[in-house]
């Protein structure tokens, strides 16, 4: 649970995200690319190439929807319901797992809640590298425990 | 066992050549136990680690960062020989000090 000072803090996140959307939404799907190539397997359907219009494209939706998360935090299972359908079943019917695997459910979300958590990771990354000494440990802590309940709800869906 | 190109170990070099040790470690280990505060848990004899200030402020910290970040020089130098450079601490981490290897993840 986010604390009153937390909230805040996440407040001074959104107002960051809405005026560089683009930009930090790409920035670190991009990193995630490149550092953990294995998330490349959940975009089969993209132009990875650096500056690629669907990155672009994708940063500034993944970043949009976290700034909306962040006013309706204290319900995040309702507000982010249709991700978390949208998630579960757009990352099922990739091809390559599905074959690999033969499945769903449990193994499945266990793989998507950790290549959330390789995003947040990316994300937390690029708002150090953009705002420095203003992503002090107390914006860190909170944004991070938003990124996990975040994770946590996009990934509910496969149990 | 994890390998590096000749271009990543250029890249780790040169990044880490940057890197203030004494500072960078203080305020990274205080990080950790600040947005991960279970992890206070392996540093109770620290004494005060009561809010971020305390933390950030907390000498045995600072002291223990800055080993941490040391001993990773050591292992930038080492890269071709990491297993060895590190068995020692990993014996210390895992036989004594009792650490789930989950903590060392990203």
């Amino acid at each position: 649970m986010l604390s009153a000072e937390e909230k805040i803090l996440l407040q001074q996140v959104r107002e960051k995200l809405k005026s560089h959307e683009e930009e930090i939404g790409s920035a670190a799907l991009e990193r995630m690319f490149i550092t953990y190539p294995q998330t490349k397997t959940y975009f089969p359907h993209f132009d990875l190439s650096h500056g690629s219009a669907q990155i672009k494209g994708h940063g500034k939706k993944v970043a949009d929807a976290l700034a909306n998360a962040i006013q309706s935090v204290d319900n995040l299972s309702q507000s982010l319901s249709a991700l978390s359908d949208l998630h579960a079943y757009n990352l099922r019917v990739d091809p390559v797992n599905f074959k690999a695997r033969g499945g769903w459910g449990c193994s499945r979300g266990a793989e998507t809640r950790l290549a959330l958590q390789l995003l947040s990771q990316c994300l937390q990354v690029v708002l150090a590298s953009t705002f420095g000494k203003e992503f002090t440990p107390e914006v860190h802590a909170a944004f991070d425990k938003f990124l996990s309940g975040v994770a946590a709800v996009l990934a509910e869906k496969y149990r | 066992m994890v390998h590096w190109t000749a271009e990543e170990k250029q890249l780790i070099s040169s990044v880490w050549s940057r890197v203030s040790v004494e500072q960078c470690g203080g305020e990274a280990l205080a990080r950790l136990l600040i947005v991960y505060p279970w992890t206070q848990r392996f540093f109770e004899s620290f004494g005060n680690l009561s809010s971020p200030t305390a933390i950030l402020g907390n000498p045995k910290v600072r002291a223990h960062g800055k080993k941490v970040l040391t001993s990773f020089g050591e292992a930038i130098k080492n890269l071709d020989n990491l297993k060895a450079t590190y068995t020692r601490l990993s014996e210390l981490h895992c036989d004594k000090l009792h650490v789930d290897p989950e903590n060392f993840r990203v």
